[in-house]
C-alpha cells in the first residue's frame, strides 16, 4: 500500500549555525499510514508549515530521518503535492491549465493532458469554469483548482498547509466536506495543517498536537467518530474541549516566552 | 487581507459570472461615458487656460512674439511645409510631400526600434545572469555602472560610431535603458512570489521548467512597466540625438527652427513631441492592458 510517512527524530534549524538561529522543529516522530487524514494542530510559530515543506522535500532536515514509503526524502517529488495556504495558481494559466501544469511538465501531449485535466475539474465541480482565469474565480474555487492540480499528477499523499485558512467561514466548512468527498475512498494519505480545532476534529482519522516553538510532539489523538460528522453533540464537544485545553497551556507558555523575549530584548536595547 | 478574501469569494464572481440585468449595463455605459466627459472637460479647461494666457499676453503686447510665439501662429506653421524641407540632409531623408508626418514617422520608428531591441537584449542578458550564477558575478556590476550614464551622454559615441542617420538614434535610445532593463529582469525575477517556485518544485519541474513556465511569464509584467516608464527617457534621448547631429525627424525641426530663428517652428515642433509622445504613452498603456490582463486582476 503506498502513502506511508515515517518521521524519526526529526529537527529543524532554520538560518543553522549563524548567530540568528531559530529552532523550528524538534525531535519529531510522527508515523503517517496509507489513506490516513491526519491533521497537525499547534500555535502560530510551532512549525507546522515547516513540518509540511519538509515532508514536500522543499526543506532539508536538519537532523532526522523522514520516509516516504521507506524511500529517504531528499527533493520534491509528483507523488507528494504541496497545496499551500496563499493562493498559488498561475495566474497567466486559465483553471484547465493550471490543473494540466504537472503534465505538461512531464511532456503530455497538449491533448491528453487537457483531457485529463477536465477530469479532475469535473471532480472538483469545476468542469464549466476550465477556461476562467484564478481572477475570475472564488477563494473556494481557486483552493479546489489547487486540490485538482496536486490530484492531477497522481499523489499518493496530499500536504494541505491550511489551505481554508484564507476562506469565509460559510466556504470553509463547504470545503472542508469537499474535501472529505475526494479524499473518501481515494485511498489518498493527507497531512492537513491547521490552527482550528474543530477543522481538526471534523476532519481527521488523528489529529497531531505540536507544542510552540520549537515544534514538538504534544499529543496524538484518534478521532474515533464516525463519519460523516456533526460538529455539534457531547463527542465532538469532549474531543473540542480536550485540544482547547492542550492548547491554551501551550499558547500562555508561549505567549508568556514571546513577552519575556521582547522584555529582554527592551532592555538590552 | 479580509477585505480581498471576500471579494474573492462573493463579490467578484457575482459581477463576472452572473448574468447583469440589461439596465445595469445601460447605466453603467452611462456612467462611463460621463466620467469620460468630465475627464474630457478637465484637459480643455487645463490646456485651454495655459493657451488663453498666452494668446492673451500676446494680444496685449506683453509678451515678445518672435519668441514666444501664440499657439495659434505656431500651429498655422504646420501649412508650411515647404521650410521643412530646408536642411539637406532632411530632404534627402524625409523626401515626401507632408514632412512633418515623415519627422513624426521617423522619430517614433526610431524610438521603438530601440525600444524593442533593448527590452529583447535586457531580458536576454538578464535571464542569464538569473540564471547562471557566473554571468551574473561577471557582468551585474559593470551593468551596474553603465545604467546611470543618460541617453544622451551616449550621443557622442552614437555619431561617431554609427554616423548620422537611424542607427545613431536607435543605438541612443538602445543603450539608454539596456542596462536599466537587465538589472530590473534580474531583481524581478528574484521577487518572483516564492509560492509560484515552490508550486513548480513540488508538481515536479525542473529548474530550466520554471524558469521557461513561471519565472518568465511572472516577470513580464514589470518588465512591461519599466519598458513603458522608459519610454519618455526612450523618447527623449532620440530627440536630443536628432538635434545634435541626426538631422531627421521631430528633434531636427527643433533645432532648424532655432537656427532659422523660426520659433514658430520650434513651438510647433515641441507641440508635436508632446503630442506624439503622449499618444506613444497611451497606446503603449493600452498594449499593456491587452497583452497582460490578467494581471489587473491579481494585482488591484
Amino acid at each position: 500500500m503506498k502513502g506511508t510517512l515515517s518521521c524519526t527524530g526529526l529537527s529543524k534549524v532554520w538560518n543553522a549555525d549563524t548567530e540568528r538561529e531559530v529552532p523550528a522543529l524538534e525531535d519529531i516522530d510522527i508515523d503517517v499510514h496509507p489513506g490516513e487524514f491526519v491533521v497537525i494542530i499547534g500555535p502560530s510559530g510551532c512549525g507546522k508549515s515547516t513540518f509540511l515543506k519538509l515532508l514536500a522535500g522543499l526543506e532539508a532536515p536538519t537532523a532526522g530521518r523522514l520516509l516516504h514509503d521507506g524511500h529517504p526524502i531528499t527533493a520534491p517529488d509528483v507523488n507528494r503535492s504541496l497545496i499551500f495556504q496563499q493562493p498559488s495558481l498561475y495566474p497567466w494559466l486559465s483553471a484547465r491549465d493550471n490543473v494540466a501544469f504537472g503534465l505538461k511538465l512531464q511532456g503530455m501531449a497538449r491533448a491528453e493532458r487537457r483531457r485529463r485535466a477536465d477530469e479532475y475539474l469535473r471532480q472538483v465541480g469545476l468542469r464549466e469554469f476550465a477556461t476562467k482565469h484564478p481572477h475570475e474565480l472564488s477563494g473556494g474555487m481557486q483552493q479546489r483548482v489547487a486540490i485538482a492540480r496536486a490530484l492531477c499528477v497522481g499523489a499518493d499523499i496530499l500536504l494541505m498547509d491550511e489551505p481554508f485558512a484564507a476562506l469565509d467561514v460559510q466556504t470553509r466548512y463547504q470545503m472542508q466536506s469537499f474535501l472529505l468527498d475526494i479524499w473518501h475512498g481515494s485511498g489518498k494519505t493527507v497531512v492537513f495543517v491547521t490552527h482550528h480545532i474543530d477543522e481538526a476534529v471534523y476532519l481527521a482519522d488523528r489529529v497531531v498536537v505540536l507544542t510552540a516553538r520549537p515544534g514538538r510532539v504534544l499529543d496524538s489523538v484518534a478521532i474515533d467518530m464516525p463519519r460523516p460528522r456533526s460538529v455539534i453533540g457531547p463527542e465532538f464537544e469532549r474531543y473540542r474541549a480536550h485540544f482547547i485545553e492542550r492548547l491554551r497551556a501551550e499558547v500562555a507558555r508561549a505567549f508568556e516566552e514571546q513577552e519575556l523575549v521582547e522584555m529582554l530584548d527592551t532592555r538590552i536595547k | 487581507m479580509i477585505g480581498r478574501v471576500e471579494a474573492e469569494a462573493g463579490v467578484r464572481p457575482a459581477s463576472r459570472l452572473a448574468s447583469r440585468p440589461p439596465g445595469a449595463t445601460r447605466a453603467q455605459a452611462w456612467r462611463r461615458v460621463r466620467e469620460a466627459a468630465q475627464a474630457g472637460v478637465w484637459w480643455v479647461l487645463s490646456i485651454g487656460i495655459a493657451v488663453g494666457a498666452w494668446e492673451g499676453a500676446a494680444a496685449l503686447n506683453l509678451i515678445n512674439p518672435i519668441i514666444l510665439p501664440p499657439p495659434h501662429e505656431f500651429i498655422g506653421e504646420i501649412r508650411n511645409q515647404a521650410q521643412f524641407l530646408m536642411p539637406a540632409v532632411g530632404v534627402e531623408r524625409t523626401g515626401a510631400n507632408f514632412v512633418a508626418l515623415t519627422a513624426i514617422a521617423a522619430s517614433v520608428q526610431r524610438v521603438l526600434t530601440g525600444l524593442f531591441l533593448a527590452f529583447v537584449g535586457g531580458v536576454f542578458t538578464g535571464t542569464l545572469a538569473f540564471y547562471f550564477d557566473i554571468v551574473r558575478k561577471l557582468t551585474l556590476p559593470l551593468v551596474t555602472l553603465l545604467a546611470p550614464i543618460a541617453p544622451v551622454a551616449w550621443i557622442p559615441l552614437a555619431i561617431v560610431a554609427f554616423g548620422i542617420g537611424d542607427w545613431s538614434a536607435i543605438f541612443v535610445v538602445f543603450v539608454g535603458i539596456y542596462f536599466t532593463l537587465t538589472l530590473a529582469t534580474v531583481k524581478a525575477m528574484t521577487n518572483v512570489d516564492p509560492v509560484y517556485l515552490d508550486a513548480a518544485r513540488v508538481l515536479g519541474a525542473r529548474r530550466m521548467q520554471t524558469m521557461i513556465y513561471v519565472v518568465l511569464p511572472a516577470t513580464i509584467p514589470a518588465l512591461f512597466d519599466l519598458v513603458r516608464m522608459n519610454l519618455f527617457g526612450a523618447w527623449m534621448g532620440v530627440l536630443a540625438a536628432e538635434m545634435v547631429g541626426v538631422n531627421t525627424g521631430l528633434g531636427a525641426i527643433v533645432m532648424v527652427g532655432r537656427q532659422m530663428m523660426n520659433m514658430n517652428l520650434t513651438f510647433l515642433g515641441m507641440a508635436m513631441i508632446g503630442l506624439v509622445g503622449y499618444l506613444l504613452d497611451a497606446a503603449f498603456g493600452q498594449v499593456q492592458r491587452r497583452v497582460l490582463w490578467w494581471r489587473r486582476a491579481t494585482e488591484l
